[in-house]
C-alpha cells in the first residue's frame, strides 16, 4: 500500500521532470539535448503509467510490477542514448561519432547476453529475478559507460561547465541504482522497508540536478575538470 | 558474488561522482575574489577562511534578504558541508589524510558561503539605493 510520502515523492518526481523540458526549451537547447529531453518526456509518460496501474490494478498487482520494472529497463535503455550523445558531444572535435554509435551498440547487445546467460543458470525462478538481474547489469553498464566518459572529459580538457554537470548527476544516478539492484539482490530482506525509497529518491534527484543545470548554467559557462578532482595538500 | 562486486564498485564510483558533483557547484565561486566589506563584516582578514566558519557564515547569509536565486546551492553545499563534518570526526579511523581532504573541502564551502554572502550584501545595498532614488 502506498503511503502520502510515496504519492509526494511521485508528484515532485513528475514537477521535476516538466520543470527539465520547460528549461530545455526556454534557453533553446532542447535541439542540442534532444535524447535528454525525449528521455524525460518518456520518464514523465511512465510515471503517470504507474500512478494509473496503482490506482486501477493496485500496488502489488503483478500488472503494476511488470509494468514498474520493464518500463524501467527500457527507460534506462532510453537513457544510454542520453549517454550516447554526451559521448558524441564530448568527441565531436574529433569525429568519431560512428565509432561511438558502434561501440555502444555492442556494449548494450552484450549485457542483454550476459543478463540472458545468468538467468538461463537460474530458470527455477526465472521471471522475478530476470528483471532485477537485468535492472542491475543494465544500472551497472550505466555506471561503467558513465565513468569512462567522465574519464574522456578529463583527459580531453572538456571546459563546458552544463556538460560537466549533466554527466556527474547521471553518474550519481546510475551508481545509486546499480548498488540499490545489487544489494537487492544480496539482502531481498532489505527491499520493503530500505531499499524501495531509493528508486523513486533518484527519479527526484536526475530530473531535479539536470533542471538546476539547465536554468542555471548557461551554454557558455566554463569550468576546468582539472579542478574538481580531489587534491589534499 | 556478481552483485556484491556490482554493490561495492557502484557504492566506489557514487562516492566519487558525488564529490566531484559537489566541487561543480563550489568551483565557480572558488574562483571569485572576497571584497573588502565582506571581509569587515565578517573579520575575515586574509585570503584564507577557516573550515570552521561555515556556519557563522552561513548565519549572516541568513540575515540578509534572500536573492532567490541560490537557496538550492547553499542548501545542497550545506548537505555536502555535513556530511564532511561526518567524515572528519571518522577520520580518527580513516587516517590523517582524509582529515586533511575533508578540511580542504570545508574551507571551500566556507569561502562559498562568503561569497554568496558578498552576492546578498550587494543585493541588499541595491535594493536599498533603488528604495531612495524611488523615494526621491
Amino acid at each position: 500500500m502506498l503511503g502520502p510520502v510515496d504519492y509526494a515523492v511521485w508528484c515532485l518526481g513528475f514537477l521535476a521532470e516538466i520543470l527539465v523540458v520547460v528549461c530545455a526549451i526556454r534557453n533553446k537547447s532542447w535541439t542540442r539535448y534532444f535524447p535528454l529531453v525525449f528521455y524525460i518526456l518518456c520518464d514523465a509518460l511512465v510515471t503517470f503509467g504507474l500512478f494509473y496501474c496503482v490506482r486501477h490494478y493496485g500496488f502489488s498487482s503483478p500488472k503494476y510490477v511488470y509494468f514498474y520494472y520493464y518500463s524501467d529497463s527500457l527507460l534506462t535503455l532510453l537513457l544510454f542514448w542520453v549517454v550516447i550523445q554526451f559521448y558524441l558531444q564530448a568527441f565531436e572535435e574529433m569525429g568519431a561519432s560512428q565509432y561511438i554509435r558502434m561501440a555502444a551498440a555492442i556494449l548494450i547487445v552484450a549485457t542483454a547476453i550476459f543478463s540472458y546467460a545468468v538467468v538461463h543458470q537460474n530458470r527455477t525462478h526465472l521471471t522475478s529475478r530476470f528483471v532485477v538481474e537485468l535492472g542491475q547489469n543494465f544500472y551497472f553498464v550505466g555506471v561503467v559507460l558513465t565513468y569512462l566518459l567522465w574519464g574522456a572529459i578529463l583527459k580531453l580538457r572538456e571546459t563546458r561547465m552544463r556538460l560537466i554537470q549533466l554527466v556527474l548527476a547521471l553518474g550519481i544516478y546510475f551508481s545509486v541504482d546499480a548498488g540499490t539492484y545489487a544489494l537487492r539482490n544480496l539482502f531481498p530482506g532489505l527491499q520493503p522497508s530500505v531499499l524501495r525509497w531509493i528508486p523513486p529518491m533518484m527519479g527526484v534527484w536526475l530530473p531535479m540536478a539536470w533542471a538546476y543545470t539547465m536554468y542555471k548554467v548557461p551554454e557558455e559557462s566554463r569550468l576546468a575538470p582539472s579542478e574538481l578532482v580531489v587534491k589534499t595538500q | 558474488m556478481m552483485a556484491a562486486l556490482i554493490c561495492v564498485i557502484s557504492l566506489a564510483v557514487f562516492a566519487q561522482f558525488f564529490v566531484w558533483y559537489c566541487r561543480s557547484i563550489l568551483a565557480p565561486s572558488c574562483q571569485v575574489k572576497l571584497s573588502e566589506r565582506v571581509r569587515e563584516v565578517t573579520g575575515i582578514s586574509n585570503q584564507d577562511v577557516a573550515p570552521d566558519d561555515f556556519h557563522r557564515l552561513l548565519q549572516l547569509v541568513r540575515l540578509c534578504p534572500e536573492r532567490g536565486d541560490d537557496r538550492s546551492e547553499i542548501r545542497a553545499v550545506g548537505t555536502y558541508y555535513r556530511i564532511l563534518a561526518i567524515l572528519k570526526r571518522l577520520a580518527i579511523v580513516a587516517g590523517p589524510r582524509v582529515a586533511q581532504w575533508a578540511d580542504h573541502e570545508r574551507r571551500d564551502c566556507s569561502y562559498f558561503a562568503a561569497v554568496a554572502l558578498d552576492r546578498r550584501i550587494s543585493y541588499s545595498r541595491d535594493l536599498f539605493t533603488q528604495q531612495i532614488s524611488d523615494r526621491l
